[in-house]
């Protein structure tokens, strides 16, 4: 019997395909059609947050054993609920300052990691406010 | 029901996110035009510096109670809006951009759910998540939303969030309690022949016949009076304000892949945004784009992206506009992604034509003739050599200005804050 193909078949099942870049040709296909995808986003890696997410450079030494160091970019999520651990973003004295969030005695520090500097206490009491919390740190080497 | 989120003295809490010293004290922000005060924080408007003012009455205010003063930043400003948008677009689906400063939320979609509730976590989100503090007012019309906004921001027991009462004599002590030129849309001059016909508070309004509103001022005003009382008929492009920005947007019917068809929309909007905006008797002095994903399409990659540039000097003029917009335009633009929306944006909006008789737009002719001696000058001398020839005559004024710009904190690699 001859396929009628002036009309589309009912309740046909769609079945999608990839669509690829070269033209179909007789031998071998071009490798780059494995490779249909998008490229890769650094934002994507980086970046859970965009609309919470800001960019902050480093400034100074305190933290290079947490492998953060003077002019690296810090990636702040200021969507993350701060924690015990954490490298944070404070507000100290109204100027920002980039630390870890630790536990000391009774109450919280931002603690520096490098030595020659006192943790700062924070609490009720304090001018310290956490800004935001610090989701990656991008380093030139 | 509707909702009006409005971000608090906008420009002045863009500028504190990033400077925390800036934090209780007085802030002022200047438009790049004429040196007037455009925004104010609490503590300056406490302290009496007016919206508006000339900065030059202010001298000794400023330097008594030691105000910050900045110089706008449009920049910082519209990466900001942008966030705020996006952050409250993760609680209610339904947006609609009305000002850099101001969003409607259409929350008809979440019926069922406690709506203050909702639009309190999305308060608490975005002042968390971008830094910026906002007030929510929740009405049945986008016009009760707006004076439920007002409340919100005025009684600070309200904590940012005010949704109208639904039992009439509740909402009508309320509405007895605002100023007639308060309601949105009604402005000063209706508002000084409303009060000669013995309509003084928003509540006045809403009990005057359509027909007479109708009859007396138009078809807006007969509108602006049935929101009043619950029913809902005006659209945010229907109200015209001595507006802080022009938005012109819409969500596409299907969806956008093509970047000729995103350019024919964005070429759409700025042409209508530019026609308005020389309808009033403006001009704007930064323009902005922005284009976006459906973000409830779960299923496709995601993309939100604004962009925005200075025009200088302000301009109303078509071809400026048209051709910057699609310039922005084209460097948002990412191939790969369904767009579901894009839209254009006009702000530091100034009236008058005290800058620069040349780009009167009413001389057609004229502004024809000096777009191609611009092109002109720029095709032999090089790319935007025109720009500081035609500044000229504003260049001093807008780069003293300039001085106390913040840097551009969230666009500019090497204007991050940096800590200490």
């Amino acid at each position: 019997m001859p396929l009628d193909v002036s009309r589309p078949v009912t309740g046909a099942r769609v079945i999608a395909r990839p669509l690829l870049a070269s033209r179909v040709q007789a031998g071998f296909p071009s490798p780059a059609d494995d490779y249909v995808e998008r490229s890769l986003d650094l934002n994507e890696e980086l970046i859970r947050h965009p609309a919470a997410t800001y960019f902050l450079r480093a400034g100074g030494c305190s933290m290079q054993g947490a492998g953060i160091h003077d002019g690296d970019l810090l990636v702040v999520d200021r969507s993350i609920e701060a924690d015990v651990g954490m490298v944070v973003v404070a507000v100290v004295d109204g100027e920002f300052t980039v630390k870890r969030l630790a536990v000391a005695g009774e109450g919280m520090v931002l603690a520096a990691e490098h030595p020659g500097y006192e943790p700062i206490p924070i609490g009720p009491d304090t001018e310290v406010r956490i800004w935001g919390v610090v989701a990656a740190v991008i380093h030139r080497p | 029901m509707y909702a009006l989120a409005d971000c608090n003295n906008f420009y002045a809490s863009c500028e504190r996110v990033f400077d925390p010293s800036l934090e209780r004290r007085p802030v002022i922000v200047l438009s790049n035009n004429d040196g007037c005060v455009v925004a104010r924080s609490q503590e300056a408007k406490s302290i009496g510096i007016a919206m508006g003012e000339p900065v030059f009455k202010c001298r000794d205010r400023i330097r008594r109670h030691r105000i910050v003063v900045r110089s706008s930043n449009y920049t910082l400003y519209h990466d900001l809006s942008q966030r705020v948008v996006q952050s409250l677009s993760h609680f209610v689906p339904d947006i609609e951009i009305y000002s850099i400063d101001e969003v409607f939320m259409d929350l008809d979609p979440l019926a069922g759910r406690d709506l203050e509730m909702v639009c309190r976590q999305a308060r608490t989100a975005v002042g968390r998540w971008t830094g910026i503090p906002i007030s929510v007012g929740i009405g049945p019309t986008r016009t009760l939303a707006k004076i439920a906004n007002r409340i919100a921001k005025r009684d600070p027991e309200l904590d940012g969030v005010c949704r109208l009462p639904d039992e009439k004599a509740a909402r009508e002590d309320m509405l007895a309690a605002i100023d007639v030129q308060d309601v949105w849309g009604v402005g000063r001059r209706w508002a000084s022949r409303l009060r000669e016909l013995g309509v003084h508070t928003a509540l006045d309004l809403s009990r005057m016949p359509t027909t007479e509103l109708r009859r007396c001022f138009n078809v807006v005003a007969m509108r602006t009076g049935l929101e009043l009382r619950g029913e809902s008929c005006l659209d945010v492009q229907d109200v015209a304000l001595p507006r802080k920005t022009m938005v012109r947007s819409r969500s596409f019917g299907t969806m956008v892949t093509e970047w000729s068809e995103m350019a024919e929309a964005i070429a759409t909007h700025a042409i209508r945004a530019a026609e308005k905006l020389r309808l009033e008797g403006a001009r704007a002095a930064q323009l902005s784009v922005f284009m976006s994903t459906n973000r409830f399409r779960e299923d496709l990659p995601q993309y939100h992206r604004s962009g925005s540039e200075a025009m200088m000097p302000a301009t109303s003029t078509t071809p400026v506009i048209l051709k910057q917009a699609l310039a922005i335009g084209r460097g948002l633009w990412k191939d790969g992604y369904h767009y579901k929306k894009a839209g254009v944006m006009l702000s530091d909006i100034t009236f008058g034509h005290d800058q620069g008789m040349l780009f009167d737009v009413r001389d057609h002719e004229r502004d024809h003739r000096l777009m191609e001696a611009m092109d002109q000058v720029n095709l032999r001398m090089g790319a935007g050599t025109v720009r500081p020839a035609v500044g000229g005559l504003r260049k001093r004024g807008w780069m003293m200005a300039q001085r106390c710009r913040s840097p551009r904190y969230t666009t500019r690699w090497d204007e991050l804050p940096r800590t200490r």
